[in-house]
């Protein structure tokens, strides 16, 4: 974990010191509502449907116990007793008064923690895989880059005032868990033939109106040109991006226009302007940063295994849990368990003051006082011993967060929505419960196995419904909510765009829409596919026919 | 008359801004001008004869590289905001700075606002034409916003991991 030294401390300070007068101004009348709207989102401040919604930034999702009691705090003492994890591993508030928020920023500054461009169209939080430093299948720590970006993209001079918010997402591993393809840049530490580190560099990947799959523009960046290559990247965007309409402002419309050979020429003509620069990388500056993400203390232990495979037998539940809550860890005798956020009957990322609290206990209790956020919204405690998992299942079975639902149909992705935000068109967490209500039989749901259901209230996308492999999102038609499917997306390595069933449907008929969905998938699998398999198999129609067939 | 931040103090104006509808016939001789990016394409010659100061300034689409190599012929380089929030001039400030090593004034004009002051000073504006509806002297307060930054940029060099 990154741990502030003087420096990052004081610029966190002086940013409180800026927004508390920004808001003195803003509310005695000096700054206008137009003038102080990009500076309050720039420190993620949203007006919402009932309140302000003030998102902190999580950096690359990596929360100690101490911090996330003070999310504990902010919660019971500026909102509602609640919390919510975004789907880019942030914390939301959704009460907080803005006033208050000055003060807010002050106590979060306390624990190294502040609001900085987590919304605006400026450089937002870099984000990566919840299991990066633990993964069995990683090749490089993702961290140590995410940091050393975070700290490039903090302030900012020259890239505050973006065509549209510009999002980093940074993978290490086999698996791509990070949904880097669909990011405005992707970043992927790999090494050459010489055994040198390097980037492969994607743009232009996204969600939101215009979902795009990002192209590679880079297979090997030289790691001392990482933050040129991005000044660069972002220059050619500064200048070229288009600003006369926010829904062609992405720079994923930029990199299409020009096609990602051309953007990528340009972005080498900056490059040797700023090649062999100042900003060029040193080892020491890696090294400073990389020695924050070392192991913690493990011990030397052996696998649990055949002690695990008996408390499977005694307790069928646990045995659950650990299919789907509990992964493989690199160090032997040691496991990475999510904690799900996805209960039936509770808005999917929400925990409350006293569940945070509870979290940073376990977390001190269980895995070196550290946790991960992740983009699915659930809680990750990534270095537990294999010994102290039955244990740590029975706590967690009290706090709420056992569901063994990880991965599942039911641990859906899905945005705040109607119910609280602005933008949306539609609710989407009564989607949500009622598809987690119809899917309640935990043997059925084991048997359906992986599926990834996203819901998004908008097209704004914040709940990936581009990228599930059920996509859902709602539509406004003549002031009333409906919603439309797409099947196929996936945010993993060889991401892809979801496709449209068809006409959208009610909100009533939603759980037996997404039932006719499994049921073809259950009736045509073949062992061992899972629901994206088969679909790629057989494609849209069989899907297609059984939802609007006539009289059923 | 319109005041200016110009080297974190406050001055009187003494250049004219001339618009793009400009018409060439109605400059004086020795009056100091800042004129639009295509007068100065059309009359180089011509404005560089003239005894009073010459500036150009550039709007938000137009390009430091259609300055490029003659930006030092200009003792003032003004470049417009139309909106606070369109930030191409901030990169087009840095490259007239750092890659066409313009020595003299350059000024942000348009939309300037307090808030974006410290930015601006940053990518190498050293002169702000407040908004006329805002105060230059509470202005002034925002060059201070900040007492530590992270990159480099066009007020320093280096970026912080090369001076931590």
């Amino acid at each position: 974990m990154y741990v502030y030294d003087e420096y990052d401390q004081r610029i966190i300070e002086d940013r409180v010191k800026q927004f508390r007068d920004q808001t003195r101004r803003y509310l005695a009348g000096e700054l206008s509502e137009e003038e102080f709207r990009p500076l309050r989102l720039q420190n993620g401040l949203y007006i919402q449907r009932f309140a302000p919604m003030l998102r902190v930034a999580v950096p690359y999702g990596q929360l100690t116990s101490r911090q996330t009691r003070m999310m504990a705090k902010i919660a019971r003492d500026y909102d509602k007793g609640y919390a919510h994890i975004s789907t880019r591993q942030n914390v939301q508030f959704n009460w907080p008064a803005l006033e208050d928020i000055p003060d807010i920023l002050a106590e979060l500054a306390t624990v190294q923690m502040h609001a900085i461009q987590t919304s605006g169209n400026c450089l937002r939080n870099v984000t990566t895989d919840q299991f990066a430093g633990v993964a069995a299948d990683e090749l490089v720590d993702p961290r140590p880059w995410c940091e050393i970006v975070r700290q490039w993209t903090t302030f900012h001079p020259e890239f505050a005032y973006l065509p549209r918010k510009f999002k980093i997402a940074i993978n290490g591993s086999v698996s791509d868990r990070a949904a880097i393809e669909v990011h405005d840049i992707g970043l992927e530490p790999v090494r050459n033939e010489a055994g040198e580190l390097g980037f492969r560099v994607l743009v232009g990947g996204g969600l939101g109106r215009t979902p795009v799959v990002g192209a590679f523009i880079n297979e090997f960046l030289p790691w001392q040109d990482l933050l040129s290559y991005l000044d660069a990247i972002l220059r050619v965007y500064n200048r070229y991006g288009r600003r006369d309409n926010k829904y062609k402002a992405r720079i994923k419309i930029l990199v299409k226009a020009l096609t990602p050979e051309v953007f990528a020429e340009k972005v080498e003509a900056e490059m040797a302007h700023l090649r062999g620069g100042a900003t060029t990388l040193t080892e020491a500056e890696l090294h400073r940063v990389a020695k924050h993400f070392v192991d913690p203390q493990y011990k030397a232990l052996n696998d649990f295994d055949k002690e695990l495979a008996e408390l499977d037998q005694a307790h069928p539940g646990f045995a659950r849990w650990r299919t789907r809550n509990v992964r493989a860890h690199k160090k032997p005798g040691y496991a990475a368990v999510t904690l799900s956020l996805k209960p039936t009957g509770v808005a999917p990322g929400d925990v409350t003051d006293k569940q945070l609290d509870a979290i940073a206990d376990l977390a001190d209790r269980y895995s070196f006082g550290q946790l991960r956020t992740s983009h699915e919204q659930n809680v990750i405690l990534a270095d537990v011993e294999q010994s102290q998992l039955h244990a740590l299942w029975l706590e967690l079975r009290e706090n709420g967060f056992a569901t063994p639902n990880i991965g599942l149909l039911t641990d859906i992705i899905c945005c705040p929505g109607g119910d609280f935000c602005s933008l949306a068109n539609a609710k989407s967490i009564p989607i949500a419960e009622s598809i987690q209500r119809r899917f309640d039989d935990l043997d059925y749901l084991f048997d359906i196995g992986e599926l990834d259901l996203n819901i998004s209230g908008c097209m704004n996308a914040c709940g990936h419904h581009h990228v599930g492999h059920i996509g859902i999102l709602g539509v406004d038609k003549k002031g009333e909510e409906f919603y439309q499917v797409s099947l196929g997306g996936s945010a993993s390595r060889d991401a892809s765009l979801g496709k449209i069933l068809g006409p959208s449907f009610a909100q009533d008929a939603m759980p037996d829409v997404i039932e006719k969905l499994i049921d073809v998938y259950v009736e045509q699998r073949t062992e061992d596919e899972r629901f994206i398999d088969t679909y790629q198999r057989i494609g849209i129609d069989p899907f297609k026919e059984r939802v609007y067939a006539a009289n059923n | 008359m319109q005041r200016i931040i110009k080297n974190n103090e406050i001055v009187d104006e003494t250049w004219h801004l001339l618009p793009k509808d400009f018409n060439i016939d109605e400059l004086t001789n020795c009056d100091d001008y800042i004129v639009p990016l295509q007068l100065w394409r059309d009359h180089s010659r011509m404005l560089k004869a003239r005894d009073g100061g010459l500036g150009v300034w550039l709007d938000a689409d137009e390009e430091a590289e259609e300055i490029g190599e003659d930006a030092n012929e200009f003792q003032v380089i003004a470049l417009n905001f139309p909106a606070f929030t369109d930030g191409r001039n901030y990169s087009n400030a840095r490259l007239l700075r750092d890659r066409y090593g313009f020595k003299g004034e350059l000024r942000a004009i348009g939309d300037v606002l307090r808030d974006q002051l410290f930015y601006l000073h940053r990518c190498g504006f050293d002169a702000f034409a407040i908004r006329p509806d805002k105060d230059p002297y509470e202005a002034l307060e925002s060059l201070k916003d900040f007492s530590v930054t992270y990159q480099a940029a066009t007020d320093e060099p280096l970026p912080l991991f090369r001076r931590r």
